[in-house]
């Protein structure tokens, strides 16, 4: 067998080099009769085009799988060769341009590439600003409320959550953490707003880990429903600091550009009052990027008006927006802003909705 | 002809029957028509020709009856009749039905018809309360999640971005008084430029007094370190407002890890003092003194790795 496949795939390589012209030449867009033509300005080795392949000859069209992978890896090699002499061309330019080069390109990047949004917010926008100013947020912009947080679980939470909870507490001031006694939220939603709670946080709980988050703003506000990962208790963190402190700590809400951002923003910033106590050196930080939230809560110095440093106290985690939904937590009958659809929405890599 | 002894003789002692599960103290019947669900005389289907039970479904429970004149129709054997939803009517009609019947059967039935309903209330009290609804998790779906959160973590570079936000606030002037920075920052750049020059004309004069500090070392350090003093008042009277507030705010932790930032820029500081100027090494006892007036120049050339090994 192996004798007889040697001269055959010699054969084969010889055709191969051949069937490489018109191949190579087809995917470039090149399907009308003059294929044959444009090789023989090409190629080095310019063969006749006596092998006259029809021009609609692709790689996929070899039957026989060996022989396809062959000619595909080859297809891939005179690609990246091409590309190598293009850099090495450029480069050349470049250095003999000297001063005068081109400045360097910018890396394409998926927050460079991101596809354009109709609901990225203007910061001069009046109408955001109008909205702003009446929605369920405004009392609180308007230091009319403070902010009260009552923490729950689901029912029964295992030590890791209950261990995240009390952290959470200690980081967002004036918040209080509950055993939920397998209560109904609806019911809890009342007793909250009788005793001037501003926020419901209920952290989900699945196989030991929390997992899920429901943020509900009371006064009849939006419920946001959040899928967290990567938790890391303070006693997970490297090189942590002390505990924090009573103090409020600063808020930094970053890249929450749509609309949908904002909104989440807010949420996330009414969590924390109003006047930050600087004196504390504490900051928490809900970073946004590719529709991934980060919270971080740090303490900082200034070394100089350059120069600051940051340490890691508190616990950290991501989270992901699920659905957003008007009005107090009612997962049936309630009017749904925004819901993740998969199917919709991950499709396109570039494109992201926070 | 119906045998009720030869049948139970077969399936119920001695030979097979294939509704019945047998476990180490008890012998269950699985047969849907059977009353009580254990494996007995008086309570397998097959082995009694008059015959009643109670069946449920979807919410409604009948009773069924089979009695040995239609024995010999399989297809109509069971009599089906239709139980009110009042319990005691229910009752009534199990009684007018099963009239004249073993007594056996009409007892077992009503217990059966009582726990039927009973659970079938519970049924309708879980519905009332909260439902836990469970959401499939796709495996695939999850990782592909896991990776791009991995990603946008690298993408974010969050102690970058954090540091960039509060050098900005502070900046805005949102801190106030409380750190006593100037606010313009080409003010405080044209200081620095200020202060280069200075420092550098000083390091000229110093050059001549440490060859003679060197050559003193053995005899009078301290005076000569006195004197050091006096040259670098200047240097610290423009530094020591910032340095000292610096350390006044400094918790102690912090002050821990800034010393040990100084050690590290000092050492650089003498690598590149030893690598800048001509042969300065002078008594240690002035570096101590000297690391204060250079700090702020140091911090200039060497501000990228200083920061790295601060953030985590």
């Amino acid at each position: 067998m192996d004798i007889t496949e040697v001269p055959v795939s010699q054969d084969s390589t010889g055709k191969k080099k051949k069937n490489k012209k018109p191949k190579k030449k087809s995917p470039e867009g090149n399907a009308e009769g003059s294929g044959v033509e444009k090789e023989e300005e090409k190629m080095e080795k310019s063969e006749p085009g006596a092998a006259a392949f029809p021009p609609t000859f692709s790689v996929s069209e070899i039957k026989n799988k060996q022989r396809r992978h062959l000619m595909f890896m080859k297809f891939k090699q005179e690609k990246r060769k091409q590309k190598m002499q293009l850099k090495k061309k450029k480069k050349k330019e470049r250095e003999a341009l000297g001063d005068k080069a081109p400045p360097k390109e910018v890396p394409k990047t998926i927050e460079n590439q991101r596809v354009f949004d109709e609901t990225m917010v203007d910061p001069e926008d009046e109408e955001v600003a109008f909205d702003e100013g009446t929605d369920e947020f405004s009392a609180y912009f308007n230091g009319l409320t403070n902010p009260k947080v009552l923490i729950t679980t689901s029912d029964r939470p295992r030590g890791r959550t209950v261990k995240f909870c009390e952290q959470l507490a200690t980081v967002i001031p004036n918040a209080h953490v509950y055993y939920r006694r397998g209560l109904a939220l609806k019911r809890v939603i009342p007793q909250c707003v009788a005793r001037n709670f501003t926020y419901l946080m209920v952290i989900n709980e699945d196989r030991k880990m929390p997992n899920g988050m429901v943020l509900c703003h009371l006064p009849d506000g939006p419920t946001a429903h959040f899928k967290i990962s990567s938790v890391r208790l303070r006693k997970e963190m490297k090189r942590r600091g002390k505990d924090p402190t009573e103090h409020s700590p600063e808020v930094i809400l970053n890249n929450f550009s749509t609309r949908l951002g904002h909104s989440i923003g807010r949420l996330f910033a009414a969590l924390f009052p109003q006047d930050p106590q600087f004196v504390g050196r504490q900051v928490a930080t809900f970073h946004n990027q590719r529709d991934f939230v980060f919270f971080r809560f740090h303490r900082y110095i200034f070394k100089n008006e350059k120069k600051v440093g940051i340490q890691e106290l508190g616990p950290r985690f991501t989270l992901k927006l699920r659905s957003l939904q008007k009005g107090t937590f009612d997962s049936k009958f309630g009017e749904y802003e925004w819901v993740l659809k998969r199917h919709e929405m991950d499709a396109c890599r570039r494109k992201f909705q926070l | 002809m119906q045998h009720d002894d030869v049948i139970w003789d077969i399936i119920g002692n001695k030979q097979f029957c294939s509704f019945k599960v047998k476990t180490k103290s008890q012998g269950f019947c699985r047969n849907e028509y059977n009353i009580t669900g254990l494996c007995n005389r008086s309570s397998c289907p097959l082995a009694n020709s008059q015959y009643a039970t109670i069946r449920e479904e979807k919410g409604q429970c009948f009773l069924y009856m089979k009695v040995i004149e239609r024995a010999a129709f399989p297809a109509k054997m069971w009599e089906k009749v239709k139980l009110s939803k009042n319990y005691e009517k229910a009752l009534e009609q199990i009684d007018e039905n099963l009239i004249y019947w073993p007594r056996f059967i009409r007892h077992k039935c009503k217990q059966r018809f009582t726990k039927i309903t009973q659970y079938l209330i519970r049924m309708r009290k879980l519905v009332l309360k909260r439902q836990r609804k469970l959401v499939p998790l796709s495996r695939k779906v999850e990782r592909r999640e896991k990776r791009k959160e991995e990603k946008a973590l690298i993408a974010a570079q969050l102690d970058n971005a954090i540091e960039k936000e509060l050098l900005e606030r502070l900046k805005q002037g949102t801190y106030g008084d409380i750190y006593n920075f100037p606010v313009h920052a080409f003010d405080r750049a044209l200081e620095q430029q200020d202060a280069d020059s200075e420092s550098e004309s000083e390091e000229e004069e110093e050059e001549v007094d440490d060859e003679d500090v060197g050559k003193r070392e053995f005899v009078a350090d301290e005076e000569v370190e006195e004197s050091d003093l006096s040259d670098f008042e200047e240097m610290n009277k423009l530094r020591t407002s910032s340095d000292e507030e610096d350390q006044d705010e400094e918790e102690e932790e912090s002050s821990e890890e800034e010393e040990e930032d100084e050690e590290e820029e000092e050492e650089m500081e003498t690598k590149t003092k030893a690598s800048r100027s001509k042969g300065k090494s002078p008594a240690n006892g002035s570096v101590a003194r000297k690391k204060r007036a250079y700090v702020e120049i140091e911090y200039e050339q060497e501000t990228e790795p200083a920061s790295k090994s601060r953030t985590t």
